[in-house]
């Protein structure tokens, strides 16, 4: 039952969210920096490059997490994927110079992929929900990032390090920014700017009407899959940039982290809805509260709890408002 | 011309859904340049032939050619290749991408789709639309014009004028003659017989999954109707006699009255009352506010002014719970919202009972079973397929949101178009319970989208106009005519102005 | 062979018996005369808290949610009972319970009122929860744990050498679910709300008290068991029931629970809980290193499960 009236008091409406959608986030992140800088005046180029390089791995687990959610699929498998690329690149650069490490890391990149195209075969074959499917094989590349390193440890060449840290270009712009937005950009621009994306939006709006359109929806789905895959190898990477070993269980957080940060930058759970820009100032977010709670001097262990309770609240709220307008 | 192949031949098409038979035996020949109607009741398994032909999914037996090669589809996408091209009754439009993303999913090109939005007189949409933002109707012919921009060989249009208001069904006829007078074909599907004779050649009718006759529509209005029926219940179309008025028992309190209700732009200052024992149609056109005049009553949506009272008192109304205590129960526009699709015949109808946290307890098995099977007895639903509620037909499943009430018990049936794509024997069982429940002292509101059937089943009819009630009569008087003047918002004397 | 597989397809609860029997005649063959009566104590013994625990999560699902908060849940209520012990084995069960009850409750308002995806409530209630029990444990380093005798002899001990006790519990927790979803209106209600929650609302059904009852009934039998869990180790840390949470979906789902809601029961589940016990002993059994098991386990249950799929569709 359509009704004609809300139509035309909602293009506002639909205006201002819209309008929402693109600054909401960025406006949420500069309010959050402010407030940092309010509770802690020393806070300076060198913590928004630690934050920076801090959140690297996060802003990539939710990248890898909203090109899954927005083809109508979710992954709950993000977590031990990192780990498998955590631990990888680990072992594989422990003893190679920095050269030889760029290439490894093209390795990383390809076994991402191809657990990812595992992921999204098996969703898209086995016709297993993707919920189930995903927390299953994450269990399955946990044991995978076990059999390669059994305990932290390798490394990587120092160079190799320090390639997120610093700020080469401008001492506001920390350089793990810069690759941030870099390996993000390569990944989601070729998807959004071609046809793949358009079939990716489609499937995870409407997969029977986008099949009945003439999309193969679950080649579609496996894309999406294969792409947070990559996303999740230069995410486990990150990680040995950040910590400088590889540790098999260190990736469990990105997965419930990885959904918080698609829940709070405005992806639709429900699937084709939603951007890319929303999910990494989210993982922004998700690391500036525990650095500002060190700031305060609380116990850094609150951190875990704070998270949980950020992701309960915002969509708790979200719930409660979408709730009043359907009853308005 | 039957030296040629036909441009579609499709022998012995069978499809079985778990333990459902959907299509035993389909044979279907089309010609190039044919408009061809697919008919058949609810269940016959028009919709599944047509989905195995676009390749939504495989056939289980038979075979089918395309200009004489032997021809199957794995995907919509390739039926589409091979110039075969289908028009659901859903439109197949992805509701968060914009109007022109959804044409370059398609792989159309958009001057075509544009040229065709402009025979169909829908040019206004801009294409920058996110497709969730379109009205429903304009959605269909979306879908069409973007199916006809594709040049398909073959087009198939599956039910395309059920939610169109008539002028853009109009429309639509227009360019399906122009697309089949430049030779290609159509496969069309209706339950309106006017529209099957106006516009196509000649039809196919099935019966349970089998075809059971091919013949031109010329004229065969009553040889389709008994092919698709199989037996002399084809009767059911002739009309009973018109009953009397009830006699107003002005002494008790009517079974419900409305008092200026009003809701957003949709309804304003609505009144009117049923009696008990009455059974008061509403007519309406698509969208003058009979659905939010049935949902408010019914508790589903909340009213902005105006009250309800039910036997005399005041109801206040926020949960559809509320109305069911007061006995005013609901039997929506769109069965499948009301039902539980993977459960039984037995659940659904008992599931009304369970309304009240006092019935979360034990069941009495003996006494549920009881009552359901006196409510399916009444309502004669085939209960061979009642393990799961999605497998029955169409007819049966309205049955079973009707037989929840009987079953649950209540004062009025708020009933919204029951009869809306349902076979004529359905129907004729529908119109009977109506009446029945009336003889009982019960009251029924009953809006129907089909105007002869107030005549029918009703004893008074009320005519929607604009959210406000623009005729009143009783039933021996509602003919099309007095109904459509009213329905049209014209009055006896504009319309005679009008007229002259 | 087609006969067969449409009777199984009609009984998918034979089947996944079948199953069963199979995992038991490959478990003798890897080493035979391991199957002996002590060998099903201890199977059904470790069975307990999972089929418990998926007890819940079944409830959950037949609603077409998930609760992904449970592991935590079991963690909790087994941690607050060995630090609060000494307080009494009656106020140290209370407590237990009682976190499952309070994340039953959060789970309740943000999925049944504030309609949050029960999979992203959960999982942040779950994150919570967690982050608690580290805070707290931090406050709780002074006192010694331990685990109250009467959890202990319900989580590790027999009658006559032979049959668990908690095989009694979870027979009473497996007939109320079971009597629960045939029998009475709150578990027709769970069916009705997985398969078509618009259609309880128009037919007078308060929706939210329905999945609110369940996430709650979902956290307490979650928090319950925890303390078979915590019984059985006699030792609780902060990641006792984390190995939990993959096995309390997975057997739901082997056990023929649609995660669509609406369809499946506890049976299956039942079935399904004592398939991934002796699945964890036969790959024990098997000698290989653990990362190895992990994926072998992992794999076994994505394979399973796809059977399931095509068998029932």
């Amino acid at each position: 039952m359509t009704d004609a009236a809300p139509r035309n008091t909602g293009s506002s409406w639909r205006t201002l969210a819209r309008a929402g959608r693109f600054l909401g986030m960025p406006l949420l992140l500069a309010a959050s920096l402010a407030a940092t800088v309010a509770v802690h005046p020393d806070f300076g180029s060198f913590e928004i490059q630690s934050l920076a390089l801090g959140a690297l791995p996060l802003a990539l687990a939710a990248a890898a997490q909203a090109i899954v959610v927005i083809s109508g699929g979710i992954d709950l498998s993000i977590g031990s994927m990192i780990a498998v690329s955590n631990v990888l690149s680990a072992s594989l650069m422990h003893h190679a110079d920095f050269r030889q490490s760029l290439a490894l890391s093209i390795l990383v990149l390809v076994a991402g992929a191809g657990q990812g195209l595992l992921n999204g075969l098996v969703v898209a074959f086995s016709r297993i929900p993707d919920v189930v499917a995903t927390l299953t094989t994450g269990f399955i590349w946990g044991g995978v990032a076990l059999l390669i390193l059994e305990r932290p440890g390798g490394g990587a060449p120092a160079a190799y390090l320090n390639i997120g840290a610093g700020a080469d270009f401008w001492p506001w712009l920390p350089n793990a920014l810069v690759m941030m937005i870099v390996a993000i950009a390569a990944i989601w621009l070729p998807i959004r700017l071609s046809r793949i994306g358009l079939l990716i939006y489609a499937a995870g709006s409407d997969p029977v009407a986008a099949f009945r359109s003439g999309v193969n929806v679950m080649q579609a789905r496996t894309i999406a899959y294969v792409f947070s895959g990559i996303a999740c190898a230069f995410g486990g990477m990150a990680l040995t940039m950040t910590t400088g070993i590889g540790a098999p269980l260190a990736g469990a957080y990105y997965t419930l982290s990885s959904v918080a940060a698609v829940v709070i930058g405005g992806v639709s759970l429900a699937g084709g809805r939603g951007g890319m820009v929303g999910p990494v100032i989210a993982a922004l977010l998700l690391t500036l509260a525990p650095m500002v709670l060190v700031f305060l001097g609380i116990d850094p262990n609150y951190g875990q709890v704070i998270q949980g309770t950020l992701i309960v609240l915002v969509v708790m709220i979200a719930g409660f408002f979408a709730f009043l307008q359907e009853r308005k | 011309m039957n030296e040629a192949p036909p441009l579609l031949h499709i022998r012995g098409v069978a499809k079985t859904f778990g333990a459902v038979r959907a299509l035993r035996s389909a044979d279907l020949e089309v010609r190039a340049g044919e408009a061809h109607a697919l008919m058949g009741a609810n269940g016959a398994g028009k919709s599944t032939l047509v989905k195995i032909i676009t390749g939504v999914f495989p056939a289980d037996a038979g075979e089918m050619t395309l200009a004489g090669q032997p021809a199957a589809f794995r995907s919509p996408a390739e039926a589409r290749r091979a110039g075969i091209v289908s028009v659901y009754q859903d439109p197949a439009i992805v509701p968060d991408l914009t109007v022109a993303q959804n044409m370059r999913l398609a792989r159309v090109s958009s001057d075509k789709v544009k040229a065709a939005m402009r025979d169909l007189g829908v040019e206004r949409v801009d294409l920058k639309t996110v497709a969730r933002d379109v009205d429903f109707a304009l959605l269909r012919l979306i879908d069409l014009a973007r199916a006809l921009a594709s040049d398909p060989r073959i087009l198939m249009l599956d039910e395309i004028t059920a939610a169109l208001p008539a002028d853009l069904s109009e429309r639509v006829f227009k360019v399906v003659r122009d697309f089949r007078s430049r030779g290609a074909s159509v496969i069309f599907i209706s339950h309106r017989m006017a529209e099957i004779a106006m516009l196509c050649d000649r039809a196919t009718v099935l019966r349970d999954g089998i075809t059971v006759g091919v013949t031109p529509t010329k004229g065969a209005e009553e040889t389709i109707v008994n092919l698709m029926l199989g037996s002399d219940v084809a009767k059911a179309t002739t009309a009973p006699a018109a009953r009397p008025a009830r006699p107003e028992t002005a002494h008790e309190a009517p079974a419900l009255e409305v008092k200026d209700l009003a809701y957003g732009h949709a309804l304003h200052g609505v009144s009117f009352r049923v009696n008990r024992g009455e059974v008061l149609g509403v007519a309406a056109l698509e969208g003058q506010g009979q659905e939010e005049l049935f949902d408010c009553i019914a508790g589903v949506r909340r009213a902005d002014a105006g009250e309800v009272r039910a036997e005399g008192r005041v109801l206040k109304l926020r949960h559809p719970a509320d109305a069911i205590r007061a006995g005013l129960v609901l039997v929506p526009a769109n069965r499948l919202v009301s039902l539980l699709p993977q459960r039984s015949v037995q659940e659904n109808v008992a599931l009304a009972a369970f309304g009240r946290l006092r019935s979360w307890g034990p069941i009495a098995m003996g006494e549920e079973r009881r009552r359901v099977d006196m409510a399916v007895r009444k309502l004669q639903i085939d209960t061979r397929a009642a393990a799961e509620v999605r497998r029955l037909s169409g007819g049966n499943m309205q049955k079973v949101v009707i037989a929840r009430w009987i079953a649950a018990g209540f004062k009025t049936l708020l009933c919204f178009d029951p009869t809306r794509g349902i076979d004529m024997g359905a129907k004729k069982q529908i119109y009977a319970l109506m009446r029945e429940i009336a003889d009982q002292g019960l009251s029924v509101l009953l809006f129907t989208s089909e105007l002869p059937e107030i005549r029918l089943a009703c004893d008074r009819a009320i005519v929607l106009f604009g959210g406000q009630i623009s005729g009143e009569m009783p039933a021996a008087e509602a003919d099309e005519a007095r109904l459509l003047r009213a329905a049209h918002g014209l009055t006896r004397a504009e319309a005679a102005a009008a007229l002259a | 062979m087609s006969a067969v597989l449409g009777f199984l397809r009609g009984h998918t609860i034979y089947a996944l018996i079948l199953l069963l029997a199979v995992f038991v005649i490959g478990v003798e063959i890897v080493r035979p005369g391991t199957v002996t009566p002590l060998w099903a104590s201890n199977t059904i013994l470790f069975a307990a808290p999972l089929a418990i625990m998926a007890g819940g999560q079944t409830l959950v699902m037949l609603t077409g949610g998930i609760d992904l908060s449970v592991a935590s849940v079991a963690t909790g209520a087994a941690y607050l009972l060995a630090t609060n012990a000494s307080a009494g084995s009656a106020t140290a069960i209370g407590l237990a319970l009682l976190v499952g009850v309070i994340v039953g409750l959060i789970n309740g308002i943000g999925v049944a009122l504030l309609r949050v995806q029960p999979l992203v409530m959960t999982l942040g209630t779950g994150l919570m929860t967690g982050g608690v029990l580290i805070v707290y444990s931090q406050h709780m380093m002074a006192s010694q744990p331990h685990v109250p005798d009467i959890i202990q002899t319900l989580g590790a001990g027999r009658v006559f050498g032979l049959v668990p006790i908690d095989l009694f519990l979870w027979l009473i927790i497996a007939a109320l679910i079971l009597f629960g979803l045939q029998r009475t209106g709150f578990g027709r209600l769970l069916y009705a709300v997985g398969d078509n929650r618009e259609a309880c609302h128009l037919a007078g059904v308060r929706v939210w008290r329905v999945l609110f009852a369940n996430y709650v009934l979902c956290a307490i039998l979650a928090a319950i068991a925890g303390l078979v869990v915590v019984g059985g180790t006699n030792a609780a840390d902060l990641s006792l029931a984390d190995s939990y949470l993959l096995p309390s979906v997975a057997c739901v789902v082997i056990g023929g629970t649609s995660i669509f809601g609406g369809r499946g029961g506890y049976a299956g589940t039942i079935v399904g809980a004592l398939i991934l016990t002796v699945l964890t002993g036969l790959l024990t059994l098997l000698d290989v290193s653990e990362p190895i098991k992990q994926i072998l386990y992992g794999a076994i249950i994505l394979s399973l499960a796809a059977a399931y799929a095509r068998l029932t569709e």
